[in-house]
């Protein structure tokens, strides 16, 4: 306009010309709201007492919008809003489906809930150099990630999320920590690199951006285009970033190291970004290339679930045990998009939104036995039975769902894979499923009663009760009760009441694999 | 690098890049330049005058904590998108307006202030990068 010279140039072609109302903003304030309050955060580093309210403030709010979205996406369908009122695919659009919507409002509970633990475990330290500044800025980038529709975008909320990770996971610089920052961040750049070559091949043949786009120009290419090596170089970078066998081995090497608040966040989160990455790219945009890749998806996932759960069993620190039950996780979700049938997916989404809640509080809940106990050690764990009763019943109930037993979460998201997995006639699929689950079932109760079941640390005499276990403070009891115990009551709500979260899902499911509402949402209306 | 001359010159050599790094700033919008390389620009000034005069020096004269300003920085870049939510149009939806000041017209826009929220931003993070770099110099 400044440069027009007074003239009026008629923009109805090419600008948004909808009246939006304050509703349809929910669409990016769930990106909007956390970089706002890190902002805020960042110019007030130095009241430290202050941080962690605004922070659970922001959270709240941001949770509010996640719901509020949610709600609209399940009444109306998918949703667009695309930046500075250009039409999409020049705009850069955020296209909100059930899928996005539900694991969007998921994450925000994660971050409240890892907020609120965080309370009292943050030390002023790690306030001093910005822990909750780059938690914000981390959930930004996670939910941005997930509701973009765009897949340079996608790229942009991948780096904003991995750059914040960086900063959380080296907070504390101790040397362990160095060591696994060094990991972590050496193989997620490559992958996020893999992810911007293969972004730049893909602009290369379709000549755009816009995902809903994408999808409709790919169906349109001739047999020639190379869309088999795009869609193996995306498989490979968001296998990476989720921590699929064989490129698991950076996630069990890193996540013990940081703040055990930072480690529930990241399992909680970081690696369902990649699950969340591969369904919207491999099944939305890639469908007919991953028809051929089927089988080597389910090889992928059979290991990944079969590496994750060996390695737990191998693990003697509680939170590298934890770190190889997530890969188990991914596996299990690597299963539903190998399927790519309605039932598959559902279960894939089903189990993620279990895995987010879960892991995070199996985090938490090691957390509070080092705080008792002084350990991550399982040889040096014990007697935590009689100091925290209802911490020992707490483990008990997230051992269970995240063995995938009833009467928990859990349960349903590998009960619908299993039975996809037969429908499909992959039977040693389903074996895998049942096998890891079993392990994982040993390699989470050997935790249980290693610290919960013996009197004391190893070496202590059978039925001995001298065995003293330290005082945490009761503000740390108190947080860290209402995070996991919000957790637990979540996954047995699941367990017993599945049917919501199955249908939402299902829905959800039938979006990504059936995706012309999306596209509507892009480029039809508003 | 510590010399007389050297010193003696820094604080105005400091003054010139800072008005001309804002000065890059405002032409940005149409023509080479912009929030980014004025931010740039003002930073390495920033980080002349702490290889002449001192860290302490720097510190003192900005004031505000380089990440405070970088958080200053962000928080006006997400809120000059944000003021759409009041025309009803699309975030970060560029806004104009006139504001006459004496016989003079004056373009005011939401992409303005988001390149000052940019210049901000690039300003606090690279000069709180170039101070701790020259602190740990002079250890």
């Amino acid at each position: 306009m400044a440069g027009a010279a007074g003239q009026e140039v008629d923009l109805t072609g090419v600008m948004v010309s909808a009246n939006l109302t304050v509703s349809d903003y929910f669409i990016v304030a769930p990106v909007v709201i956390p970089i706002l309050f890190g902002a805020i955060l960042m110019m007030l580093r130095s009241k430290r007492n202050w941080q962690a309210p605004i922070a659970i403030a922001g959270f709240a709010i941001a949770l509010f919008a996640e719901f509020g979205l949610l709600q609209q996406v399940i009444a109306e369908g998918p949703r667009t809003m695309t930046m500075g009122r250009w039409l999409p695919p020049f705009g850069i659009s955020f296209t909100v489906d059930l899928t996005g919507a539900l694991f969007a409002f998921t994450g925000g509970v994660v971050a409240l809930a890892g907020a609120i633990y965080s309370w009292r475990d943050v030390t002023p330290t790690g306030r001093r150099y910005g822990f909750y500044p780059f938690f914000m800025l981390m959930m930004a980038g996670v939910s941005g990630a997930f509701l973009t529709g765009d897949i340079f975008n996608l790229y942009v909320w991948f780096e904003v999320l991995l750059i914040s990770s960086f900063g959380l996971i080296v907070l504390g610089s101790e040397k362990p920590q160095l060591d696994g920052t060094m990991k972590y961040a050496f193989l997620n750049l490559v992958a996020t690199t893999m992810f911007l070559v293969a972004t730049g091949y893909l602009y290369g043949i379709t000549g755009t951006l816009n995902m809903a786009d994408i999808r409709d120009k790919v169906g349109q290419l001739d047999q020639a285009a190379p869309l088999m090596t795009i869609a193996i170089l995306y498989l490979l970078a968001f296998s990476m970033k989720a921590a699929a066998f064989p490129l698991n081995f950076w996630l069990p090497a890193s996540y013990h190291t940081p703040k055990i608040v930072v480690s529930a966040i990241f399992a909680g989160l970081l690696t369902k970004v990649g699950v969340y990455a591969l369904l919207r790219v491999m099944l939305m945009l890639f469908a007919v290339p991953r028809d051929l890749l089927a089988e080597p998806i389910a090889w992928l996932a059979a290991l990944t679930m079969l590496a994750g759960a060996f390695g737990a069993l191998a693990q003697n620190d509680i939170r590298r045990v934890l770190g190889y039950v997530v890969i188990t996780g991914i596996g299990t979700m690597l299963a539903g998009l190998s399927l790519a049938t309605q039932t598959g997916v559902t279960g894939t989404i089903v189990y993620a939104i279990h895995s987010m809640l879960v892991m995070t509080a199996l985090y938490m809940a090691a957390g509070v036995m080092s705080r008792l106990n002084g350990s991550f050690d399982m040889r040096q764990l014990g007697g935590l039975y009689a100091a925290s009763p209802m911490l020992a019943a707490g483990f008990l109930v997230l051992a269970i769902s995240v063995s995938g037993l009833p009467p928990t979460s859990g349960f349903w998201g590998k009960f619908i894979l299993v039975k996809a997995s037969l429908e499909m006639g992959a039977w040693w699929l389903a074996a895998a499923i049942l096998i890891a689950g079993f392990l994982t079932t040993l390699a989470v109760f050997r935790i249980w009663i290693f610290a919960f079941w013996r009197g004391g640390p190893e070496g202590t005499r059978d039925g001995a009760e001298a065995w003293s276990i330290g005082e945490a403070e009761p503000d740390y009891v108190l947080h860290s009760s209402l995070a996991i115990g919000f957790f637990v009551a979540a996954s047995l709500f699941i367990g017993f009441a599945p049917e919501l979260l199955i249908s939402t899902a299902g829905e959800a499911a039938h979006g990504l694999l059936h995706s012309q509402d999306y596209v509507n949402s892009v480029f039809g209306g508003r | 690098m510590n010399t007389v001359i050297f010193r003696a010159v820094a604080p105005y050599l400091t003054a010139l890049m800072v008005v001309f790094s804002v000065f890059i700033l405002l032409r940005g919008h149409n023509e080479p330049g912009g929030g980014f390389i004025g931010g740039l620009i003002a930073a390495s000034a920033f980080a002349m005058y702490g290889i002449s005069n001192g860290v302490a020096a720097v510190r003192r004269s900005l004031y505000f904590h380089p990440i405070s300003i970088a958080g200053f920085g962000l928080l006006l870049a997400g809120l000059s998108g944000a003021l759409s939510v009041f025309f009803h149009v699309p975030y970060l939806t560029g806004l104009w307006t006139k504001v006459a000041i004496g016989s003079v017209e004056l373009d005011l826009s939401t992409p303005l202030f988001f390149d000052i929220g940019v210049y901000c931003v690039v300003v606090g993070a690279i000069s709180a990068i170039a101070l701790a770099l020259e602190e740990r110099q002079a250890d």
